[in-house]
């Protein structure tokens, strides 16, 4: 391993691209606005994350916003139905890039025990969807642990608007 | 074709300004929900309004619709209670006790007494659940977040308590048809005395926060006034119906289980606002709180299951030693409990007011039909009159008082 004090200037731009990036990351991930979009009984439990026991906000997922344009990360808490789904898609397609969704549950992971004509089977018939929370309803600790998963995520760009962020606009 | 006007910049026609002076007739309409904070998600309303009042407004339920009576045709009578638990999913041991009520009520059986007892006591833990859920949402949403926490937090002591003992937070499924799934933890009743005094405390700085609150006041009273005979015409019971003046408590007018040996008092409201709701609902829990104390006096022990093979699970050593207790542990898992031919409608007290179970059977170990009477999709329906003439932000106080919870609203 030689010594290499040269560098072309395009290498010197991509690092300090880099640098860039992950600096963004980094605050990406500590202040994640969630937008809940709470329809079942896993609203219940996310209530008692966000309240003091368990507090979400010491992760650095704040307070929720109610608003979809002031949130990246949108909770999908509870049973998504076919009546609801587009209504799920409207919302997440009102937030701001990046953004990013967490599953909330097993109902919003894959339909859970609601195997009918009515409860879709996951959200991610109608938005891609980072986490996956398993549970029914989910454990405050699991919510914490797929947050911290998700902040992982997204410090290395592989959230899903994060890799089509980064990929070359097709013409 | 429209014709061509002329503007000179900073100077405005007479026509123009005549114009003006008629503000535009007709009515707006706006979307409220279903993502809406205040909506729980799963109410549409579509308003008409002129200016901030409320004109006109169609409730459209229906988003979470999870198809639980359908659902509850492919299930087992036991596997039934974990539907149950997702109906009023604030105070799912209610909608357990209530289902269990109902399917015994076909069998035709009486569970031992200590089972009664423990119902009662997860019942009443329950409502209070429910009504700390239900109050501390409702004052979230008029912006009383400090409450809220404050709310939660005895909320989640409840949690606990309930999940030593059932082994989920939030869902339970505790109790089965003929018993309940096990007997009370060895420390429950130290724990649960202590947590009273506690929540009694929270109850207390609540009070304090809110009731002479004169923000939430003024949110609260006055809004949405429901009469009496307006209440009993639109079917509402529970809180609802006593904030409104209507004495009608099924714990009291027709006690099941051990009600009848506890003492308390229904709460009854005079004016039928919010305010009053929500005063009744404080008060609710202080009565639970009574009836938890004293079921706790006099809980004795004993079995807490009917001993019938044929309804209860045999025990699981039994099962597996000796042939008879392994054939019948079979067949009720995979055959179900049998149930009699008949239909039976049976109710309860849920946490918004008469919980009823409608149960046909055919004589399998799967119901024909189950049909559940919400209490809270019948308050629904008088909401478009509740709010009509009121105030947009009138809206928020008052859905939030009927306290929706959509899995027993849409089921
Ligand atoms: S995952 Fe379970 S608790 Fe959560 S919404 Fe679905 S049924 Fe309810």
């Amino acid at each position: 391993m030689g010594l290499e004090l040269t560098t072309t200037r395009l290498e010197d731009a991509a690092g300090w691209a880099k640098k860039a990036r992950d600096a963004a990351n980094w605050g990406r991930k500590y202040s994640l606005f969630t937008y809940p979009f709470v329809t079942a009984c896993c609203g219940m439990e996310f209530m008692s994350v966000a309240a003091s026991k368990y507090d979400i906000a010491r992760f650095g997922a704040e307070f929720p916003r109610f608003s979809p344009r002031q949130s990246d990360l949108l909770m999908i808490v509870g049973t998504i139905t076919e009546r609801q789904g587009p209504v799920l898609r409207r919302v997440y397609d009102q937030m701001a890039e990046p953004k990013w969704v967490i599953a909330f549950g097993v109902c919003a992971s894959t339909g859970g025990f609601y195997q009918n004509y009515s409860a879709m089977p996951g959200a991610d018939q109608v938005v891609p969807v980072d986490v996956y929370i398993p549970g029914c309803p989910p454990r405050p600790e699991q919510v914490l642990d797929a947050l911290i998963l998700l902040q992982r995520r997204i410090q290395e760009s592989r959230g899903h608007s994060q890799v089509a962020e980064a990929q070359p606009a097709r013409r | 074709m429209s014709t061509v006007q002329t503007y000179v910049l900073g100077q405005k026609n007479a026509a123009d300004l005549d114009a003006e002076q008629e503000l535009p007739a007709e009515l707006m309409t706006i979307n409220m929900g279903p993502s809406h904070p205040a909506m729980h998600g799963t109410i549409r309303m579509v308003l008409q309004i002129d200016g901030e009042r409320v004109v006109d407004a169609d409730v459209q339920p229906g988003y979470l619709h999870r198809c639980f009576e359908k659902e509850s045709e492919y299930a087992t009578y036991t596997q039934i209670f974990p539907y149950t638990d997702r109906l009023n999913y604030v105070s799912p041991m209610l909608n357990n006790v209530g289902f269990a009520l109902a399917v015994e009520k076909l069998l035709g059986i009486e569970t031992p007494e200590r089972c009664q007892y423990i119902r009662v006591i997860i019942g009443e833990m329950s409502r209070i659940t429910d009504h700390l859920t239900c109050i501390g949402a409702s004052a979230m949403e008029v912006g009383a977040f400090t409450a809220f926490l404050y709310l939660l937090k005895a909320r989640e002591w409840f949690y606990e308590l309930l999940e030593e003992l059932s082994g989920a937070r939030l869902t339970h499924s505790y109790v089965r048809i003929g018993g309940v799934a096990r007997d009370l933890t060895a420390d429950f009743d130290p724990k649960l005395r202590d947590l009273l005094n506690r929540t009694e405390g929270v109850l207390a700085e609540v009070e304090t926060l809110l009731t002479n609150n004169r923000i939430f006041r003024q949110r609260m009273e006055g809004v949405s006034v429901v009469s009496r005979d307006d209440a009993i015409a639109w079917g509402f019971t529970g809180p609802l119906g006593r904030a409104s003046g209507l004495d009608y408590d099924v714990r009291k007018d027709y006690p099941y289980l051990v009600y009848d040996r506890v003492e308390f008092d229904v709460p009854v409201g005079e004016h039928g606002d919010c305010f009053d709701r929500y005063l009744v609902r404080m008060e609710e829990m202080r009565q639970s709180i009574r009836i938890l104390r004293q079921c706790l006096d006099q809980i004795r022990p004993g079995p807490i299951c009917v001993d019938d093979l044929r309804v209860t699970l045999p025990d699981k050593s039994e099962v597996y030693n000796t042939i008879e207790a392994m054939i019948a542990h079979f067949k009720l898992i995979v055959d179900g409990i049998r149930v009699p031919p008949g239909q039976t409608y049976s109710f309860t007290e849920g946490g918004n007011g008469e919980l009823g179970f409608f149960v046909i059977a055919d004589g399998t170990g799967r119901p024909y039909k189950v049909h559940v009477r919400s209490p809270c999709f019948i308050a629904l329906q008088a909401l478009p009159s509740m709010i009509r003439g009121a105030l947009i932000s009138d809206i928020i106080p008052t859905f939030g008082m009927i306290n929706m919870i959509g899995g027993e609203c849409d089921r």
